[in-house]
């Protein structure tokens, strides 16, 4: 870590939330944390106490178990997957993780202390980020006035109080370049970038204020073969930084590329729960898609159609 | 692509290969410029007086009164809303002013610290309508234009009788708030009207508040995506009800003029205004969406009304051809930035 990597804790981060806001707008809102960071060990933190712990917890809403029983160990340095089909009640943790709902029953620990989050806010002070998939982002606006947006450090007194806009241009530049992204123009509008440009914006303005577990969304969900790749490769580097990672996707192959840990969910319940060598792609592919549901789909498909060349897709 | 060789040059200059030429492209006020340039141009052959002092200065003034408005209102369509009431809201600022120091034999100043309060209340209720229910703001400001319009003609009828306000010329403050709000500077030969100051420093307020401030962050990014900016804390509500009320102070200076300038005021005026605000913010490269455009490219929209509307005086032609004019121009700036974007993003 050389010296001008470190030169953040603008003065102008400590931007008051909006009351208005309801809990869900808050979530989103990675740029907006305060750097914890400075007092805690990031990098390597591969053994020792986990930085988010998920012991047999559950969620109901009335009478429906949206979860049931899920355990999930996040470490810096590592990269957890949570996968699952739709309503397989990844949206449900990602809302326990992010601080949106509280879980009824089961342990949550951050640091190895239990805790229960109450606010999207309070998730973001102890370090937890969340990059959803819309982003939170103003296409038309340059590169660095969306990388500050909401948090913009500034220089100055009184009316004379203006952004620093040399520490904004310079110090997107180097998190994109630390993050291997190399813009011409932090000046053009972040609606130009492709979208795995712009989801890599995300991930770096959250590791930049001060994140320490990173929730990505379905960040590939949207994206091309190519652009997937960017974005994994982003995902590495957040790793690599000593980020715990939480990657909830439905897509095995990408998982795979990445992932240290995969947590399958069904149905709200733990389906499976592997560590990267415990588990080939093919297998991951089929658990993950349901197995025989699967093979009995294409029995069903067989009989209604003629049979085609890849009617047991 | 270039990208090799971009980062090869210095890291903190890697702006440098992008041209000249394709950074002003860029510009939201480029076409603006060049549609004013050409108008000059234009007038400036066709016309003889045209370029003498007291031409120029006449545009000028004609620009500012226009101007003093167009900037906030560009600043509110960028921020994503409209002000359809801004017209008339000069003519209640104005006639407020008026009828408090005229009925209650007041000292001006009185009436036209009043009008500052109650210009700025008119503001806040457009901010806070449109916050709170979340209604289109097209549909809350064309409620509160019909509303002053009444209020204007019915309450000036209902006071003084007559369809105007009673002369305040002869009141105690007078001479100074008109040399505040309606007076002229003379350089040399050229008269300066104060009107063209106030605009000057309205330009270079919005300017710096859109370019240099956090604020300005926000109207772009309240303007260009609202629920990404709430996202990430930018407090939506305070910015637009701040854009609102910028509107209003932009109207009390007009008025305040309007006022001091003629004595009187005419209760039916500035019907029609808030489109040719809307208009010169347009033309200077506001989008009608929100989330783009400039203060300075507003001004220069204004600098070409101005224009056109003396220079066809000047050229001695039939000034029943300005509205035309205005509307052809409109058209060929909006086409112009359009195009001109198209290409700007295209060649990144």
């Amino acid at each position: 870590m050389t010296a001008p990597d470190e030169p953040r804790d603008p003065a102008g981060t400590a931007a008051e939330p909006d009351p208005g806001t309801t809990p869900r707008e808050d979530a989103a809102r990675s740029a907006d944390t305060p750097p914890p960071a400075a007092d805690h060990p990031v990098a390597g933190a591969a053994t020792g106490t986990p930085l988010l712990e998920l012991d047999a917890v559950s969620k109901h809403y009335g009478n429906i178990r949206a979860l049931e029983e899920v355990s999930l160990t996040v470490r810096g340095g590592r990269v957890t997957c949570v996968l699952g089909d739709n309503g397989a009640g990844k949206s449900t943790l990602i809302k326990i993780i992010a601080g949106l709902h509280r879980h009824d029953a089961g342990v949550f620990r951050v640091d190895g202390a239990e805790t229960s989050l109450a606010s999207p806010r309070q998730a973001l002070e102890v370090g937890i980020a969340t990059v959803y998939q819309d982003l939170a982002m103003v296409p038309l606006m340059p590169v660095w006035r969306n990388f500050f947006l909401g948090s913009e450090p500034t220089v100055g007194r009184g009316p004379l109080r203006r952004l620093d806009v040399r520490l904004m241009r310079s110090t997107t530049r180097e998190r994109l370049l630390r993050m291997g992204i190399d813009l011409r123009d932090v000046d053009q509008p972040i609606g130009t970038l492709s979208g795995g440009e712009r989801q890599s914006v995300a991930i770096a303005r959250a590791v930049h204020f001060g994140a320490r577990v990173l929730v990505l969304d379905e960040p590939t969900a949207a994206l091309g073969v190519k652009q997937a790749g960017v974005v994994l490769r982003r995902v590495a580097a957040a790793r690599d930084e000593g980020l715990g990672v939480v990657l909830v996707t439905h897509n095995p192959h990408h998982a795979h590329l990445v992932g240290d840990h995969f947590v399958l969910l069904k149905r709200g319940a733990m389906a499976g729960d592997h560590a990267a060598g415990e588990i080939t792609l093919d297998e991951l592919t089929r658990q993950m898609a349901g197995g025989s549901e699967l093979a009995e789909l294409g029995h069903e498909l067989r009989r209604a159609a003629p049979p085609g060349p890849d009617s047991d897709e | 692509m270039s990208a090799t060789v971009e980062s090869i040059a210095a890291e903190d200059e890697r702006l440098l290969p992008r041209s000249p030429l394709r950074r002003l492209v860029s510009r939201p006020e480029l076409g603006s410029v060049l549609g004013a340039i050409a108008v000059f141009l234009v007038f400036a052959v066709v016309a003889d007086n045209f370029l003498r002092a007291g031409s120029l200065g006449t545009v000028l003034y004609a620009a500012s009164t226009i101007g003093i408005m167009a900037v906030p209102v560009a600043l509110l369509m960028i921020g994503g809303e409209f002000d359809l009431s801004a017209g008339v809201m000069v003519t209640s600022s104005a006639l407020i002013s008026s009828m408090i120091s005229y009925e209650f034999t007041a000292n001006v100043w009185v009436g036209v610290g009043v009008s500052l309060v109650a210009t700025l209340a008119i503001g806040l209720f457009n901010g806070i309508l449109l916050t709170r229910t979340g209604l289109p703001s097209f549909i809350i400001t064309l409620g509160t234009f019909l509303m002053l319009t009444g209020l204007n003609l019915g309450f000036t009828k209902l006071i003084s009788g007559t369809v105007a306000t009673k002369s305040i010329a002869d009141m105690d403050g007078f001479p100074a708030a008109r040399a505040l709000f309606a007076s002229h500077l003379s350089i040399g030969s050229f008269a300066v009207q104060v009107t063209v100051l106030w605009w000057i420093g309205m330009i270079a307020v919005a300017t710096w508040v859109l370019l240099r401030t956090r604020a300005g962050n926000w109207i772009f990014a309240v303007g260009g995506g609202r629920d990404a900016a709430r996202a990430v804390g930018v407090p939506v509500e305070r910015t637009k009800i701040g854009l609102y009320l910028g509107v209003a102070l932009g109207a009390w200076i007009s008025g305040q003029h309007l006022l001091f300038n003629y004595n009187v005021v005419q209760s039916g005026e500035g019907v029609g205004n808030e489109l040719i605000y809307i208009a010169a913010a347009v033309i200077g490269g506001c989008l009608l969406t929100g989330g783009y455009g400039s203060a300075i490219g507003a001004a220069v929209g204004a600098l070409i009304f101005g224009m056109t509307s003396k220079g066809i005086v000047f050229a001695q032609w039939d000034p029943n051809w300005f509205k035309f004019f205005l509307g052809a121009m409109l058209l060929a700036a909006t086409l112009l930035n359009l195009w001109i974007r198209r290409r700007a993003e295209a060649t990144r």
